[in-house]
């Protein structure tokens, strides 16, 4: 069962990255289905640093973390992409995809990419709740 | 560390005996028993005694066994042959009663029949245990009612169902029919633990797969009690007295009757580990629920599955697997669908309790020390995944 993930997979699996949950998050999102069972909790804290061009500040995830109910597949995309966003501005954290969580893990087997590949929703799910809440 | 095979439900090693029976019919006594020459004579009569043979254990006449490829094509062969004669030769519009825990074999052939035929379908409810209650069956069976299949033992929670009740009933409502329901039962999981004299169980129809006791893959039977009309799936030869055209798979054919005459029909040791895992696993380990009856005469020897609350099975298998034990989960992101698994959420349980579900199913060569080995991880890894939560 194992052999059906990538290394990468296996690697976020049994040793993921940014567990647990942030008290004061600026934002928090959910994405998953009971019925396809996975559940993806992301917590964001979002700060503020000078912006690239020079002018003004912009928003950047300056922490993130999760809690997953699912598959060897739905907690390493999970920990995937919250490797792939820290420090990142929210709108390059809103531009990640689903597909790009699943590439950067040397793939996911067929199956998983529609039912545990839901990690960038989450997140992005999590900033809207951000912006929301402003 | 060796690895620990926890997943004897799912198939078992072929045992010695079986092998070194099997072992003669690939090259040398290669004939086709459909040959007129002597190696083929010799291979219709090793046929034929193996029928004689599997006949006997199940209490049955040998012309009443059609050997097969396996429980699937057995149970294909049951639900489409029975139904298609009642639609085709007598012009009725069949209706089917299963269970909602049958093996997908039988669920997904009956609903292939509904879905493309528009045949009439019920599934039959079970308790919270995983059994079907005779007086349901009672309650729809219907003038069309053509076959009810229901499973002897279930694969995933080892319930075991009432079928000598269930046949009286079906045998009182025959009483005054005159195109008499036949009564089909799948007894894959039970054979090697329980009785399956066909008289004693009163069925009509019963399938069988050599691989879950000791035998081949690839090869089953389907008994037909014999006056049960139904039409063969597969034309092509005179094969089987007419009923399952394709030449006979006489090494594993030979492989699964050994492997029928070294079923012990009991299953005390096995079930004892089994009470010792049960014990175990619902001592050591927070939030589980054992599902299916609970230890007793209801439940299959060598099943036992828990559902362990807040996380998925896979996550547990997986962890499990690096060890090198293998078990086997209800939650289907393992079996390629994405649905809970249809037994647990027909025994009551939520989507998400249902993908929290493992299976441990064992067999001959397990013993205290595997159960041992692997509850010096189970703990561990469940409170592991349960950090990683968000269901508190």
């Amino acid at each position: 069962m194992a052999d059906m993930y990538s290394k990468e997979v296996m690697d976020h699996f049994m040793n993921p990255r940014n567990v647990g949950e942030i008290k004061d998050a600026s934002g928090v999102g959910e994405k998953g289905n009971p019925t396809c069972g996975d559940i993806m909790r992301m917590f964001i804290k979002v700060g503020k640093k000078p912006s690239s061009g020079g002018q003004g500040m912009e928003e950047v995830i300056e922490d993130i973390k999760f809690q997953t109910f699912g598959c060897g597949a739905a907690v390493a995309t999970s920990s995937m992409i919250t490797e792939m966003v820290i420090g990142k501005t929210l709108e390059e954290a809103e531009k990640i995809s689903n597909n790009q969580v699943a590439e950067a893990l040397g793939g996911l087997p067929p199956i998983k990419m529609h039912c545990s590949n839901l990690a960038a929703d989450a997140l992005h799910d999590a900033i809207e709740n951000y912006k929301k809440s402003k | 560390m060796d690895s620990i095979y926890l997943d004897n439900a799912a198939t078992t090693p072929v045992s010695d005996s079986v092998l070194s029976a099997m072992q003669p019919y690939f090259s040398e006594k290669f004939g086709n028993p459909s040959s007129i020459y002597k190696i083929g004579q010799k291979a219709k009569s090793t046929l034929e005694n193996s029928r004689e043979e599997a006949a006997k254990l199940l209490g049955a006449s040998p012309k009443e066994i059609i050997f097969t490829s396996g429980a699937t094509e057995s149970n294909n062969l049951a639900l489409k042959g029975v139904a298609f004669h009642w639609s085709q030769n007598l012009g009725i519009k069949p209706h089917i009663i299963i269970s909602s825990i049958e093996h997908h074999s039988i669920l997904d052939t009956a609903e292939y029949l509904e879905k493309s035929f528009g045949f009439e379908l019920t599934k039959l409810p079970v308790s919270e245990e995983g059994i079907v209650n005779p007086r349901e069956l009672e309650k729809v069976i219907k003038e069309n009612t053509v076959i009810v299949s229901i499973m002897y033992g279930n694969n995933e929670v080892g319930s075991i169902q009432p079928i000598q009740e269930l046949s009286q009933i079906i045998k009182k409502a025959n009483e005054k029919r005159e195109n008499k329901i036949v009564f089909h039962t799948d007894a894959v999981q039970a054979y090697q633990y329980l009785d399956c004299d066909v008289q004693d169980l009163g069925v009509d129809m019963l399938s069988l797969t050599a691989h879950k006791f000791y035998g081949p893959k690839g090869v089953g039977l389907l008994y037909v009690k014999s006056g049960t009309k139904f039409l063969p799936q597969q034309q092509g030869g005179a094969q089987e007295r007419r009923q399952r055209a394709g030449t006979e798979n006489v090494p594993y054919i030979v492989g699964m009757v050994e492997a029928m005459k070294n079923a012990k029909k009991t299953g005390k040791e096995i079930a004892d580990l089994r009470d010792y895992l049960i014990e175990r696993v619902t001592k050591e380990i927070p939030d589980v629920i054992l599902t299916g009856p609970q230890i007793g005469e209801n439940r299959l020897p060598h099943i036992a599955s828990f559902i362990f609350q807040k996380i998925e099975g896979e996550s547990i298998l997986i962890n499990l697997d690096l060890l090198g034990i293998a078990a086997s989960s209800g939650s289907a992101c393992t079996s390629g669908s994405l649905a809970s698994s249809h037994v647990l959420t027909a025994m009551g349980y939520d989507d998400l309790l249902a993908h929290g579900s493992i299976r441990f199913s064992l067999g001959k060569m397990n013993s205290r020390d595997d159960i041992d080995e692997m509850m010096k991880h189970l703990p561990q890894i469940v409170e592991k995944l349960r950090g990683m939560s968000p269901i508190k």
